[in-house]
């Protein structure tokens, strides 16, 4: 009876967002009348950063400062309409949409500042500190904030847009079954370590390193925040978690709080997180889905470890000391 | 069933309120006084979210009853910062950006407080020992465990 060492690897190609029917997100900017913008979504945030996200990507698109964008995530009875925020999808498919609007706004924005300049609108561009120039003259310029106010009160004209972004559904050839269920796949690898102790089953994650390709980071400490948690709720998934430890059978599931085993803040393993960034043809400014991504690869490689370090393949999760003792039984040839 | 009076100190305001026999702290901060700084997230005592320091001890306000409180001197999330500047904790948790959800947050910083309350120069085993009757869904505790950290220096350093 020993304490065993054990490394495994893992690979995974994880699509952003699904394609069951169609997968549409809708998007819509306006300026206030004193050219602020506001982005509203029904996109929700649980706490990932959709608003701060959306924030920036409405204002890189205007050309104003990121301060300057309000998100409003709502109401999904009154919002435009988003299919969720799940499966990855929420920065790729509102991300599209609001650019989408806020390009439209932007137009009009530029065809009144414009007006006011009397210049052509594809003579101006912005300086992302809030004002229109015109190209090659910087000298003539409006502030974005008289704009909106000569938009409201003298020309009668709405800055605003409209963002649709929609991935129509894929179905498959009849007869290969190939079909393509997803435009946009983000990347991960992890190396795992662990120690399983062969007489108890229990095991310690010593180390886990994860390297995420995930197109392009839009705010790359968000990013980190979310890898990090991500690459922690991976091994929590490996080892710990599950409401059916005898699935289908519900006996001995957890029922509260009490009973629902996860992993505390002395339990974690030495994590590292290195970002690969290759921007997606069809992501907004290159971004793919690194949410749900980054917490599958943790798994197969926590259960390759298992195997290197006690030569049993555990295949139901989460891998338990009990399954890993009657694995360990079952290939010394005792009667499980 | 008739109301009991109970009266307490919330952030050093006196706060008084008759409440029904048996209401937790929980209930009576949240939906009687308005402090929804205490997180409800299991109502057992086990995640941690509605901590609350009751006479500079860490306590789980779902455990405990509100009458039990009398006199008492209570300290919550909502009350840590001073004129708009942020107290330390709070300054280094969005440093390190130690939330996403922020439902487990003001237990967290209510546990950090009064571990760093305590013991100024925490280690790291200190800080995840004070840490462990929290939950977290999001973050993997690692950049709340550098906050905690963090807001130790910054303290030492206002202290020297």
């Amino acid at each position: 009876m020993a304490i065993r060492r054990g490394r495994g690897v893992a690979a995974i190609n994880y699509p952003t967002g699904m394609n069951l029917g169609g997968d549409p997100t809708q998007a819509l900017v306006h300026s206030t009348p004193t050219g602020n913008f506001m982005v509203t979504l029904s996109s929700v945030d649980l706490g990932q950063g959709m608003k701060q996200i959306m924030a920036q990507i409405c204002a890189e698109t205007i050309g104003v400062p990121t301060d300057r964008v309000v998100v409003d995530t709502a109401d999904t009875d009154t919002g435009p309409h988003c299919m969720g925020t799940f499966a990855s999808r929420g920065t790729h498919r509102a991300g599209n949409a609001v650019i989408q609007a806020a390009r439209e706004a932007r137009q009009v924005m530029l065809e009144v500042a414009a007006e006011e300049l009397e210049v052509n609108a594809s003579d101006l561009e912005t300086d992302g500190l809030g004002n229109i120039l015109v190209k090659g003259a910087p000298q003539k310029s409006i502030s974005i904030f008289d704009v909106a106010l000569s938009a409201h009160f003298k020309r009668g004209r709405s800055i605003s847009g409209r963002g649709m972004f929609l991935i129509p559904r894929s179905y498959p050839e009849k007869e290969t079954g190939a079909m393509k269920p997803s435009t946009c796949y983000a990347h991960a690898c992890t190396v795992a370590e662990v120690e399983v102790d062969d007489e108890t089953g229990e095991v310690t994650v010593l180390t886990v390193k994860n390297v995420f390709e995930i197109g392009r980071a839009l705010n790359p400490k968000m990013v980190e925040q979310q890898l990090v948690g991500g690459s922690w709720m991976g091994i929590s998934h490996a080892l710990y978690e599950t409401t059916e430890p005898y699935y289908p059978s519900r006996d001995h599931g957890g029922t509260d709080f009490n009973q629902y085993l996860m992993p505390g803040p002395g339990d974690l393993a030495q994590t590292e997180i290195i970002v690969l960034e290759r921007p997606s043809a069809d992501g907004p400014y290159g971004a793919k889905g690194p949410g749900e991504m980054c917490a599958n690869p943790q798994i197969p490689a926590v259960a390759n470890a298992v195997f290197d370090a006690v030569g049993v393949r555990i295949d139901t999760l989460p891998i338990t000391p009990e399954r890993i003792l009657r694995a360990l039984k079952a290939q010394a040839g005792a009667p499980n | 069933m008739a109301k009991v009076p109970v009266q307490f100190t919330l952030n050093g305001a006196e706060k008084a309120e008759f409440i029904d026999s048996g209401t937790t702290l929980l209930h009576a901060l949240r939906d009687k006084i308005g402090d929804t700084s205490p997180k409800g997230g299991c109502h057992q005592g086990t995640c941690g979210a509605c901590s609350v320091i009751i006479d500079g001890e860490l306590r789980l306000s779902c455990l405990t009853l509100a009458e039990t409180c009398n006199g008492a001197t209570i300290t919550t999330t909502s009350g840590l910062s001073e004129g708009g500047v942020l107290h330390p904790l709070q300054r280094a948790f969005l440093d390190a950006f130690a939330t996403q959800c922020g439902f487990c947050t003001p237990g967290m910083i209510m546990a950090a407080k009064v571990l760093l309350d305590h013991t100024p120069n925490p280690s790291r085993e200190d800080v995840v020992e004070a840490l462990s009757g929290n939950i977290c869904r999001c973050t993997g505790y690692e950049p709340i465990i550098q906050a905690v950290l963090t807001a130790a220096r910054s303290n030492s350093q206002h202290a020297a």
